[in-house]
């Protein structure tokens, strides 16, 4: 009975424990978000620095991401299309296609591909920076690791995912295009009449902005974890894991909510 | 002047400088020495301002760095020039780029001006025209040599050297105290060198302190600490090998 009594204690202890260190996480991530938002309305921002990371999050990611957009697309298409023809509704498949691209599909595979890309590059980047005292030879110099290193790829996160979902937008609707007219062999015209009849613009809209959130908190996540790491190449390798982990967490968690919120 | 008084600081109830006190006139090097982890690197760290003070003062040209605000400490560090044990140089960084950084972060130089500012200070550390090099090219005694010309780009008054030797092979390491040598000589710097090697405190300072246990052993010149009876400078330089 006792044995059980005490397993019961640590079992509270241990959750009590992870409870205390996620709450912890979450205020040292909010913090870092608020300061840094703080410091680009200040106008602390060094335009080279993130232009340097629009190349990298964005034009580097271009390869990645769209074709995993077009292949997304195109195994969505066989699908849904396989099973539309069976009902006779294969004039919809444009549609339906259409509306979980924009609304889903696009947003949520970028963010995915940013978070397992871009997020371990940061977290490595930043967290090798700090084990190698290269962030306190920034403080010493005067300088802040915030404005040099968190600004820059804040920016570029924020504003380098909705471009790319775009791109994953067309990608992935054209994907699904090919499978459904070349292979299901469903009317071309019948996809695109139901695509402009049945997405509206706010699915267009509404997916776009879901990215731009998930740019910052991939951003975010990923500077805060490098930012923290330590006890060289074991530290860099956990933070950058963890890194991976944590954005792509928090990035399902909020798009369900920001999905419920904007398209319910 | 470095003055600091009934300075302490603990990390996580652990003391590792416990009420000390010591003034550092200018143009002075001090060696700090002590075994590992005993808080020598934490009061380069606190002089600079990247730790926070938990009692006392420590005053910079009568600056209490303790109470400056983010830009007072801005303004302090640029007086202050840092050599990192790992050197710390910037990896995506050239030479000459890591050596302009702080020029091109707090002044508005032209790219003219920093050239000719950044290719004194290599020539000044004899790396003169290895300015495109980039960090990782170079071997560890070059890199040190960087570190030290980039903590020279403002002219510093201080220049605070965390193991500038450690880890060096013993030509490099006497290349190193030579320079710190040189720049203390010909800058008239407060030099404070943090370190283990024997070679190096003899070599380079005019006054020696051993920190043990949080508190100041205060050994005085290099003659004076050579003769000491305190049991632990006296077991610290006897030993004639690192801690």
């Amino acid at each position: 009975m006792q044995k059980r009594i005490d397993k019961t204690i640590v079992a509270f202890e241990q959750l009590g424990h992870v409870t205390i260190e996620f709450i912890e996480e979450t205020g040292r991530i909010m913090q870092l978000a608020l300061t840094t938002v703080a410091w680009i309305f200040s106008g602390k921002v060094n335009l080279r620095l993130v232009l340097d990371q629009m190349v990298k999050v964005g034009v580097d990611s271009l390869p990645i991401a769209l074709t995993s957009a077009a292949f997304v697309g195109m195994v969505f298409a066989v699908q849904i299309a396989t099973e539309f023809v069976k009902f006779g509704a294969s004039k919809y498949v444009g549609g339906v296609m259409g509306i979980a691209v924009a609304r889903e599909l696009a947003p949520a595979l970028t963010g995915i591909v940013i978070s397992s890309r871009v997020s371990a590059a940061i977290a490595a980047e930043i967290g090798t920076m700090k084990v190698t005292e290269q962030i306190d030879a920034l403080n010493a110099m005067g300088s802040s690791p915030i404005s040099y290193l968190v600004i820059p790829r804040f920016i570029a996160c924020t504003l380098m995912l909705p471009l790319l979902t775009i791109l994953s937008d067309i990608f992935c609707f054209i994907g699904g295009y090919v499978v459904s007219v070349y292979l299901i062999k469903i009317n071309a015209v019948d996809y695109i009449n139901s695509a402009q009849q049945m997405v509206k613009f706010n699915d267009i809209y509404g997916g776009i902005f879901k990215s731009f959130i998930f740019g910052m908190i991939i951003s975010v996540i990923a500077c805060n974890k490098g930012l923290r790491a330590q006890g060289g190449a074991k530290g860099v390798g956990e933070a950058t894991t963890s890194s991976v982990v944590a954005s792509l967490i928090a990035l399902f968690i909020t798009n369900y909510f920001l999905s419920v919120l904007l398209f319910k | 002047m470095i003055k600091i008084v009934d300075l302490s600081k603990a990390f996580n109830h652990l003391v590792v400088l416990d009420r000390v006190t010591l003034d550092i006139p200018d143009g002075e090097t001090l060696a700090v020495i002590g075994p590992s982890g005993c808080g020598k690197s934490t009061l380069l760290r606190l002089i600079l301002g990247l730790e926070t003070i938990d009692f006392g003062q420590i005053l910079v040209d009568g600056q209490d760095v303790g109470k400056l605000n983010e830009e007072g400490l801005i303004k302090l560090r640029q007086k202050i020039g840092m050599v990192f044990q790992s050197s710390a140089l910037f990896d995506s960084l050239s030479v000459f780029e890591n050596v302009a950084f702080p020029l091109r972060e707090h002044t508005d130089l032209d790219d003219g001006e920093i050239k000719d500012i950044v290719e004194n200070k290599l020539a000044m550390v004899e790396l003169y025209g290895k300015g495109e090099i980039m960090p990782s090219e170079l071997s560890g005694g070059m890199q040190k040599r960087v570190s030290i010309a980039r903590a020279l780009a403002f002219d510093p008054k201080i220049i605070l050297y965390d193991e500038p030797t450690t880890g060096l092979d013993p030509i490099t390491s006497s290349t190193i105290e030579a320079l710190i040598n040189k720049l203390a000589g010909d800058l008239k710097v407060i030099s404070i060198v943090v370190t283990h090697q024997l070679s190096t405190i003899f070599r380079t300072a005019h006054k020696i302190i051993m920190l043990d246990n949080g508190k100041f052993i205060v050994g005085g010149t290099v003659e004076q600490v050579k003769r000491s009876q305190d049991p632990v400078i006296s077991r610290f330089i006897n030993a004639g090998i690192t801690l």
